[in-house]
């Protein structure tokens, strides 16, 4: 193909990524990047060029051994989401925006410890980038056209420009806002879509060779059987390598929590705990896809092209062999995109690294100290883009000079070797709470020390003078002689590095830790690791810290950083939150490590923590007072947990008790409306009375009218002794102290005595009583009282019925174990909103002020607890329409 | 000096008479109504001086009776005195708000009742 063809089409394609991350950090509902598949997607910049063109170079040449690699994310991925879980929260507590962060703030915010990790990993990353930066380079020679293709030094590979081009990517869209720990949603909507094509274009491939070049996997493997050290090829070795086997997957388990750009794509972008639940399944079926083909491609390889070209590229040879120029550009548009997402990744992630966890801290925390905000957001930009210029740079040169002879899956492994020796800090520090900074430091160093010696130091010597024998030992140089020290001959070069340099960091860890103890910066945040669950909710509050500062100084600082608005902002929620006065002069502990958890973002924990120390005097505390601070903490929340229920028991009585109270209130209005009504009642004859007694006093008045007032005085009087009378029979009665003569009675004699009782006044009114006598029926009762009630419910009927048309029938009906006394009339009837409320005493109508006509009340209300006195019941019969029906019961008698 | 119409409301006879036979010794016309639904209607007819108006009545009360003579504009000289047993300050409160001219509570003394009404209609 021709040279500017490729480049027009690498150009275009990365126009096409701009465009993209443009669009999505553009667009305002960014929100569809916040899905669980984007994140599954992104995960996926684990597999790089290594993966795409390196495992099948592997596979051609020492069998199945690259599986190793992907098989330990798939095997562990259970295990991976408890971990996740547990470092996502950690870090979205603490703004972290790197391993670097996070590993230094484990050890309390150790500068030192910081820079060692940033160095690992730089160590690590850079060889790694440089090995991209070689696929790109060697993919690209190898699909141009010879003629048109020279190398004419550095300004004449476009591998150079290719490398400035992702440079200019990553600074551009990596360094949009100056808080790292927030996501880079443009950049990871390119990351998601380079794994899709990837993927898709490496499943082309691998179809287009098992089932268009071959008959089909059978087909391959019967062809591939057939030739030499096949048998090498296809199976998993012996007991040795079932070693070289058990050391790479826990190699690549570390990997993908520890390399720089797992831990941005998997912690620092994550929107949401959740998107782990699809992870776990989602993402080693996207390892798995792209693995299912490899050993095919490879096996075809070797025999379609075996000893002409170099095995890494043989899913691009393969199709280009058969003159598929098309596919051959799809297979280098996979592996371009494979490239540049790890490169832009890895960038970014060692770029906020450098800058917060080197840079700022070690040199231009000074100089920021005494910036205004929009120059710090200036230089820690371009800190940052320089960074990643930088490092771009140096990777290129690192190819230039010493890739040339490597493969592409060992530099993968060294890498994956030098980024393990983060892991005893690492996983350690999220459950031991002994681990200390000293003992983390230590045990990197002695594990990259051991790396250098067994694992770089032999493959330099190796690329620089490949013919000297100083690895086989026997000359002056038998020190550098890794063969002769800590060799086991069946492991490989990087399973026995591994080996040996994880078990002396370990060792050197775990001793250190236990020997030393780390000062209380370091236990208070081993705490907050180790028992995040308990701390989480105590945000703030879980920081230990003595000492004085004044709020002023720190506001002066945040302000440096974040602006004016933005820290107001942040100090007006911290107020509000736990509730501080504005005009609060001392900061307390809450605010200074809010304070450092909103410049960590920025700048970094240590330079955060550096910061806050000039600004605040700080006091050592004592390990006991560090207990008793966390104790204490733990009591307040066991406490909250004690108030909450205690608060809960409150309510409810609290509850219980006003419903009693108002059920007391009712009773005492009642009472009051009966006293009321008492009052009114007696004051209406007495009104009278006195009115009378004064006409009286009219000496003219003529003698008829004098008989009459005089008269009038006397029915008053009667009227307000009845009343008297009836109100202490309810009290009477109300209070059970009424003695009845209750006997075995004939009820028809006494409803006789009844009736003849009214029989005049019906008479005169020309109402008619009707009662049929039922002559054997007896029952329990006191006469007097039954004949009170009677009386009572006749003179009501005769009141309300009409003169002359009026009837009044009294029926009896035996029930079961009483007697049913009805007295029915068809009169007016009674309202039927009054039904409910006729017996109670002094109950006048729903108005209050609206009498009925009988006047007093008080003849229901005694009827009610005359009955009720006889253990009987006394109702108004809704049912009954013509008039009214009231029925009372009584216990039967022998 | 013309004859003055009073009109007497109230449910208890005994009452009633006392006051009909003071007020006609005092020589105004007199009226009697038993419920506030009669009282709105001979006042509407008798436009009285004064109205002496009881408040626990049956039909329709004292209260709303007082409100029916303050909607009629015919009425609006008319001069009420509550007669009632009511005796409470919110009641007493209640009555005068709703724009009566005196509260008078029972029991009465008419020589009272009377000196009250001839100085409201001097």
């Amino acid at each position: 193909m021709n040279n500017y063809t490729l480049i027009f089409i690498i150009v275009s394609y990365l126009a096409m990524l701009f465009f993209l991350a443009y669009y999505v950090e553009r667009k305002a509902r960014r929100n569809w990047v916040k899905n669980p598949y984007v994140y599954v997607l992104t995960l996926g910049v684990y597999c790089t060029a290594w993966t795409y063109y390196g495992s099948i170079g592997i596979a051609s040449q020492s069998g199945v051994s690259f599986l190793g690699i992907y098989l330990g994310p798939v095997i562990a991925m259970p295990l991976w989401i408890i971990l996740m879980r547990k470092v996502i929260k950690i870090s979205k507590q603490h703004k972290i925006s790197s391993v670097a962060d996070f590993i230094s703030l484990r050890y309390g915010n150790n500068r030192l410890l910081g820079a060692f990790v940033t160095l690992t990993c730089l160590f690590g990353v850079i060889p790694y980038i440089a090995l991209q930066l070689k696929a790109v380079s060697e993919t690209f020679s190898l699909l141009s056209d010879r003629n048109s293709y020279y190398t004419t030094g550095i300004l004449g590979d476009s591998t150079f420009y290719i490398a400035i081009l992702i440079a200019i990517f990553v600074a551009f869209f990596g360094t949009r806002s100056t808080d790292a720990s927030q996501g880079k949603k443009g950049i990871m909507a390119t990351v998601a879509l380079e794994s899709i094509l990837k993927l898709i274009f490496f499943l082309i491939v691998g179809i287009f060779v098992v089932y268009y070049l071959f008959d089909g996997t059978t087909d391959i493997y019967a062809k591939a059987s057939q030739t030499a050290g096949f048998q090498q090829l296809s199976s998993l070795g012996g007991l040795e390598n079932g070693f070289n086997w058990l050391f790479t997957i826990c190699l690549s388990f570390f990997a993908i929590f520890l390399l720089p750009r797992q831990f941005h794509a998997g912690v620092v972008e994550n929107q949401s705990e959740k998107h782990l639940a699809k992870a776990i399944w989602l993402f080693p079926l996207y390892l798995l896809l792209f693995n299912v083909f490899v050993i095919f491609i490879a096996w075809a390889g070797n025999l379609k092209l075996a000893g002409t070209a170099n095995p890494d590229y043989y899913s691009l040879l393969l199709p280009l062999q058969e003159g598929n120029l098309f596919l051959s550009l799809l297979v280098f548009i996979g592996g371009f995109s494979a490239v540049i997402s790890m490169i832009v990744v890895s960038t970014l992630a060692l770029s906020t690294m450098v800058s917060n966890n080197i840079v700022i801290p070690y040199g231009f925390l000074k100089k920021l100290v005494e910036g205004n905000p929009e120059e710090n957001a200036n230089s820690i930009k371009t800190i940052r883009r320089l960074a990643i210029v930088l490092l771009i740079m140096i990777s290129y040169f690192f190819y230039i000079q010493f890739s040339l002879q490597l493969s592409l899956f060992s530099i993968g492994l060294i890498s994956f070797v030098i980024i393990a020796q983060l892991a005893p800090s690492f996983f350690l520090g999220l459950f031991w709470r002994r681990g200390t900074a000293r003992a983390a430091k230590m045990g990197i160093a002695i594990g990259l020390l051991v790396v250098a010696y067994l694992l770089v130091l032999p493959i330099i010597v190796n690329a620089v003078a490949p013919d000297a024998d100083v690895l086989n030992g026997g000359n002056t140089y038998w020190w550098l002689t890794p063969s002769q020290l800590l060799r086991l001959d069946y492991l490989s070069l990087e399973s026995n590095a591994f080996l040996w340099s994880i078990s002396s960091n370990f060792l050197a860890f775990v001793g250190l830790s236990l020997l030393t103890k780390g000062n209380y910066r370091e236990r208070n945040y081993a705490e907050m690791f180790v028992n995040n669950e308990n701390y989480e909710n105590l945000q703030e509050g879980a920081f230990i810290w003595k000492g004085e500062a004044y709020v002023t100084d720190i506001k002066r600082l945040l302000t440096r950083f974040l602006g004016e608005s933005r820290t107001t902002r942040a100090l007006k929620l911290f107020n509000r939150k736990y509730d501080i006065s504005e005009s609060e002069e001392k900061a307390d502990a809450r605010l200074i490590n809010f304070s450092e958890k909103l410049l960590t973002g920025t700048i970094g924990s240590a330079s955060a923590k550096i910061l806050l120390a000039s600004v605040a005097k700080e006091k050592p505390i004592s390990l006991v007072e560090v207990l008793s601070i966390l104790e204490e903490n733990k009591e307040t929340k066991a406490n909250n947990k004690l108030l909450v229920e205690k608060s809960q028991e409150l309510s409810a009585m609290a509850t219980r008790l006003r419903l009693a109270n108002e059920e007391l209130l009712q009773q005492d209005r009642l009472k009051d409306e009966f006293l009321d009504t008492v009052a009114h009642e007696l004051k209406t004859p007495i009104t009278s009375i006195k009115a009378s007694s004064e006409v009286l006093e009219d000496e003219e008045m003529p003698a008829v009218l004098r008989r009459q007032f005089l008269e009038n005085i006397s029915k008053d009087t009667d009227r307000l002794t009845k009343l008297i009378h009836d109100i202490l029979d309810l009290e009477k009665l109300s209070s059970q102290r009424a003695e009845l003569d209750i006997k075995s009675r004939r009820i028809s004699a006494t409803i006789r005595k009844a009736v003849k009782g009214i029989e005049q006044i019906a008479a005169k009114r020309r109402i008619r009583i009707e009662f049929k006598e039922e002559a054997y029926l007896n029952g329990m009762y006191d006469e007097d009282r039954i004949l009170q009630v009677l009386t009572n419910l006749l003179s009501n009927s005769l009141k309300f019925t009409e003169a002359e048309k009026g009837i009044i029938r009294i029926l009896l009906e035996d029930k079961e174990e009483e007697i049913a006394v009805a007295v029915e009339d068809n009169g007016r009837g009674i309202p039927e909103e009054d039904l409910n409320y006729i017996f109670e005493k002094f109950y006048q109508s729903k108005n209050q002020n609206t009498k009925k006509p009988q006047g007093s009340g008080f003849g229901l209300a005694i009827c009610k607890k005359i009955v009720e006195s006889h253990k009987g019941t006394i109702w108004a019969d809704k049912d009954y329409v013509q008039g009214a029906r009231l029925v009372f019961t009584i216990p039967k008698g022998k | 000096m013309s004859t003055k119409k009073i009109l007497i409301v109230d449910d208890e006879p005994n009452i009633v008479m006392s006051l009909e036979y003071a007020f006609k010794k005092k020589n105004f016309e007199v009226f009697i109504a038993r419920d506030g639904t009669e009282a709105l209607e001979i006042a509407r007819q008798q436009a009285p001086n004064v109205i002496l108006l009881d408040i626990m009545m049956p039909k329709m009360d004292g209260y709303e009776t007082l409100k029916k003579i303050k909607e009629n504009k015919l009425l609006a000289d008319t001069k009420v005195i509550f007669l009632s047993a009511k005796s409470k300050l919110a009641d007493v409160e209640k009555g005068l708000k709703l724009g009566a001219d005196s509260y008078i509570t029972k029991p009465f003394s008419i020589k009272k009742v009377i000196t009250d009404v001839e100085k409201m209609i001097v």
